[in-house]
């Protein structure tokens, strides 16, 4: 019989399934970053002058913060010096298709292998996917469908030619290049990314999707989001990703940005699944991302669902800024660290506009010997009457080498404002286990349904095609890692 | 970064001169290993400086207005005799009294009743008469070394309480520090240390007060050590209602053996600026520590609290529980960490922040942290921050009670379900009045209670 010890080293000993390199043509910029790097990215994605001034500016403040030593060191996360200067700024396949068709085979394999595949009648109707292969899109699919409803839904690179007017009017207004460390970086050398603009009144008949894959080694990769639902628009949008097995560490510094205007509603679901490195804890994605949404008009809403599983470490607080009066915000979020991963993750949510209300549902799994935080900040100004927050982080601890940490900040300028939080951290107990077992669960089941259940909340959050994959993914990080 | 020479910072050469006056003053009259370790204080002073909003502990609370003041070191009290009504509110309580004036002891009030066998002396007078007591616990290696204020006590290490029960023992009569501060026109600086040890299968009720007389401003800077042995069960109240212009910046520091059981109940009603820091490490199995804390803030005050619990040994637990109300424009702090160290399974730690805001200037600021690094434990915490029940209001008003008295009422409701848990009653009693006396005018409640 299989004793839950067993299970337990046969699961977390799984391989990391998306972990192969595809052999592609890639066109590759040397290490090291400087202006000209930056003015060869900005040459290369043909862009207009003042989007090369505002990388320029971006990168000049970084290079201050660098200068000032003002890398952020605040964070429950523990991680060598990143050498900026060895790092690839730009790597891009050669061959550029000019429609789906022209995709090259060996992407499109690789799109496959990971599940995602780029033809359009194959792919489960109602999602729309924009593939990401290292610095560039690759790949965009159903945008005719969706123009029809006047949706705009492409790369970063094709909205900066084709919509500069809306790129330029909302591009860091969410995330300013001065907001931190690597929002500056980003700033000032993201490759691509999506772009998204639902239109007035247009509720987006499908599921929207961004999928990240890098692929070059000693690349970095640095995409840009950007998402706005104009007056009374809705929008789901989701977001994967993976990369290659590697010994070196890799950065992903991304910013994401949504703008959320009268009545409209954006949710944003994350299944983070960048390779974790491997048991002794080599190798692996920093996760170092600024993710940001901006309630602007009344009774709109913005909702954040992450699933993280994977990265060696995540810097990460998808946050909301609650201006409009009545406006929502959430967060749910699943992070789990396995072997060696460090994540350190949660939310802000600022409290602005009257009667605003935010919710926050935060699932940590420590296991092996990972470090799992969850840091948030719950602010609310002055004048925010009403304004009503919920806030649950649970916490559960599978081994004893592991950790889990509960860093919240409370702030409240508004004495009509009610705000409740809750913190708990415990164990599968053995009740539970015993229960479930003499009940005629094996224990693999039993601790997936108990793992399963601890998530519900936040996986019931999931659209329903992710909530599947994550789920599975939840099992492949942690069943039965107990005993 | 710029180099930070010391003389860009003006605000510890005063501290700087103090020591050097005080070692005049001092002279050859203390010990040779108290020198050591206060000089080795002020050095950690000096390498580690005032703290500043940037650093982490410190970020909601400024300290530049304590900085700003050229403060005295306090001169001992000449007089031998006390006015009687510096102690008439305290004359009811049925314990044993240590009266400080400035930071000095200046006599005792012995309590009636059976012998009880605790020492309880002033630091000052035991340095002279029998240094080999006070020896082993005095700035010793209890000290945290990145906090200046706990550094700039040891330095200026003048008196201060030193009680011990012995093993065994237990003292029915609460013992009470009480810490008198004049107003004397010029604004001083007293740095009373407490140590108080506990030992096996003892019990004792400890009050430390802080006690501002007229509305002078000065500085406090206080520390407190608590030993608590096997077995052994403290009580510590530490009731702060120092003057309207005072800072008052203390740490209570808590260390207990197996079994051992600690109350901390610290209760902030006075001071323009509190800042109290409270740490217990749970050192042995089965230890148990119980944090309360209460603050009332109006006007411009401000009243931070931070506490650490950390459980190092397995079968601990820890309960902490703190309310606050904040009027006007006053500002209110709760750092509350747990900490489970590798190794303490079983730990179980629940610790809650309540926080009732009454003026849309007032600010809370809540950070309840757990640091878990065991598997098996159940840890908990909980925030709450509002304002008063309006149904509550409502139904008041339906029963003939004004706005205001309803208002009071709740608020007054909303302190004393903690305040009422207070064990010695004389004090619960004296805690109730004061927290009324917070209303301007006294209040519309005290006639109805």
């Amino acid at each position: 019989m299989a004793t839950p010890t067993n299970i337990i080293e046969e699961l977390v000993n799984r391989e990391y399934r998306y972990g192969f390199v595809t052999l592609v043509e890639e066109e590759v910029f040397p290490p090291g970053l400087n202006e000209d790097i930056i003015r060869r990215i900005s040459a290369r994605k043909n862009e207009p002058g003042w989007l090369l001034e505002w990388r320029l500016r971006a990168y000049r403040y970084w290079a201050k913060l660098v200068e000032e030593g003002a890398e952020p060191r605040w964070a429950n996360v523990t991680y060598p010096p990143i050498d900026y200067q060895a790092i690839r700024y730009y790597a891009a396949p050669k061959r550029r298709p000019k429609s789906l068709d022209e995709v090259d085979p060996e992407i499109r394999r690789t799109y496959e292998r990971l599940g995602i595949p780029l033809e359009e009648q194959e792919r489960l109707a109602g999602v729309a996917v924009d593939a990401v292969f290292d610095s560039v899109s690759v790949a965009t699919t159903f945008r005719q469908k969706l123009a029809e409803l006047g949706i705009i839904f492409c790369s970063f690179s094709e909205a900066v030619q084709e919509h500069p007017e809306l790129v330029r009017k909302w591009l860091g207004s969410v995330v300013p290049y001065t907001d931190n460390f690597f929002a500056a970086l980003n700033s000032a050398v993201f490759s691509d990314g999506s772009f998204v603009y639902v239109p007035k009144g247009v509720r987006c008949p499908m599921e929207l999707s961004t999928y990240f894959r890098i692929n070059a080694s000693q690349t970095g990769q640095f995409e840009r989001t950007l998402i706005i639902a104009d007056e009374g628009a809705y929008v789901s949008y989701l977001e994967g990703c993976t990369a290659p097995m590697r010994d070196e560490n890799q950065l992903h510094a991304a910013v994401v940005e949504l703008i959320a205007l009268d009545n409209a509603t954006i949710k944003y679901s994350t299944v983070q699944n960048w390779y974790p490195g491997d048991r002794e804890g080599r190798g692996g994605i920093y996760n170092f991302v600024t993710k940001r949404g901006k309630c602007l008009g009344r009774n709109s809403k913005i909702s954040w669902t992450q699933v993280e599983v994977g990265s060696a470490i995540t810097w990460k607080y998808p946050s909301c800024i609650l201006i409009g009066d009545n406006s929502v915000g959430e967060f749910y979020s699943v992070a789990v660290t396995n072997h060696h991963q460090q994540a350190d993750t949660g939310t802000k949510m600022i409290h602005i506009g009257k009667n605003t209300r935010s919710t926050i549902i935060s699932k940590g799994i420590s296991a092996g010997h990972g470090q799992n935080t969850y840091r948030g900040m719950v602010k609310i100004m002055k004048g925010a009457t009403r304004a009503r927050n919920y806030s649950q982080c649970d916490s559960l601890l599978l081994g004893d080498k592991c950790g889990a940490h509960t860093f919240p900040y409370i702030e409240v300028h508004e004495p009509t404002a009610q705000l409740e939080h809750e913190a708990t951290t415990s164990k599968i107990s053995e009740e539970q286990l015993f229960y479930c077992r003499q009940r005629g669960l094996s224990a693999e089941d039993a601790v997936s349904m108990i793992v399963n259940g601890f998530c519900k909340e936040v996986l019931r959050e999931l659209p329903m095609e992710f909530a599947v994959e994550a789920q599975k993914l939840l099992g492949i990080s942690l069943e039965g890692s107990i005993g | 970064m710029k180099d930070m020479g010391l003389d860009q910072r003006p605000e510890q050469a005063l501290y700087r001169t103090h020591f050097a006056q005080w070692n005049e003053r001092i002279g050859a009259r203390e010990p040779v290993w108290l020198r050591a370790r206060r000089e080795a204080a002020f050095a950690r002073f000096e390498a580690v400086g005032f703290p500043t909003t940037r650093q982490e502990e410190w970020r909601f609370t400024n300290i530049a207005p304590v900085l700003r003041v050229p403060f005295q070191l306090a001169a001992a009290w000449p007089e031998c005799s006390l006015p009687d009504e510096w102690l008439a509110p305290y004359r009811e309580w049925a314990a044993h009294h240590l009266v400080f004036v400035n930071g000095h002891f200046v006599g005792e009030i012995p309590a009636d009743g059976p012998a009880w066998g605790a020492l309880a002396r002033g630091i000052r007078a035991l340095l002279g008469e029998e240094p080999e007591i006070v020896e082993p616990h005095l700035a010793r290696g209890a000290e945290d070394a990145s906090n200046a204020f706990t550094a700039l006590n040891a330095a200026f290490l003048t008196d201060g309480a030193f009680v011990r029960i012995p093993r065994g023992t237990i003292v029915e009569t609460p013992i009470h520090l009480l810490f008198l501060t004049l107003d004397a026109g010029t604004p001083v600086v007293t740095h009373p240390r407490n140590v108080i040890l506990a030992e096996e299968n003892s019990q004792a009720t400890i009050i430390e007060s802080y006690v501002g007389l007229g509305d002078g401003q000065y500085f406090t800077n206080a520390v407190t050590e608590i030993w608590a042995g096997e077995n052994a069960i403290v009580q510590h109240y530490k009731v702060q209602r120092e003057s309207r212009a005072a800072f008052h910046i203390a740490s209570v520091r808590i260390a207990e053996e197996r079994t051992a059981i600690v109350l901390d109940f610290s209760i902030a009603l006075g001071a323009a600026l509190a800042r109290t820091d409270i740490m217990a490490i749970l050192k042995g199995e089965g230890a148990e520590c119980a944090l309360n804390g209460f603050y009332w803030a109006r006007d411009q005050q401000l009243v931070d609290h931070h506490t650490v619990i950390e459980h190092v040994a397995p079968y601990g637990m820890s309960r902490e529980f703190y309310k606050g109300i904040l009027d006007d424009e006053a500002r209110g702090v709760f750092d509350g960490t747990i900490v489970v160290r590798p190794g303490a399974q079983k730990t179980d730690a629940r610790q809650v922040n309540k926080n009732l805001l009454l003026s849309t200037n007032a600010l809370v600021n809540t950070n309840p942290r757990l640091q878990i690094l065991a598997d098996d434990v159940k840890c908990s915490h909980g925030a709450t921050i509002g304002h008063l029940d309006e149904d509550a209001l409502f139904y008041c008003r339906t029963r003939g009670l004004d706005a205001e008295t309803a208002r009071e009422m709740l608020t007054y409701a909303f302190a004393s379900d903690l305040l009422n848990t207070i064990a010695f009653g004389p004090l619960r009693r004296s805690v109730g009045e004061w927290v009324l006396t917070k209303w301007p005018e006294g209040g519309m409640l005290k006639e109805l209670l």
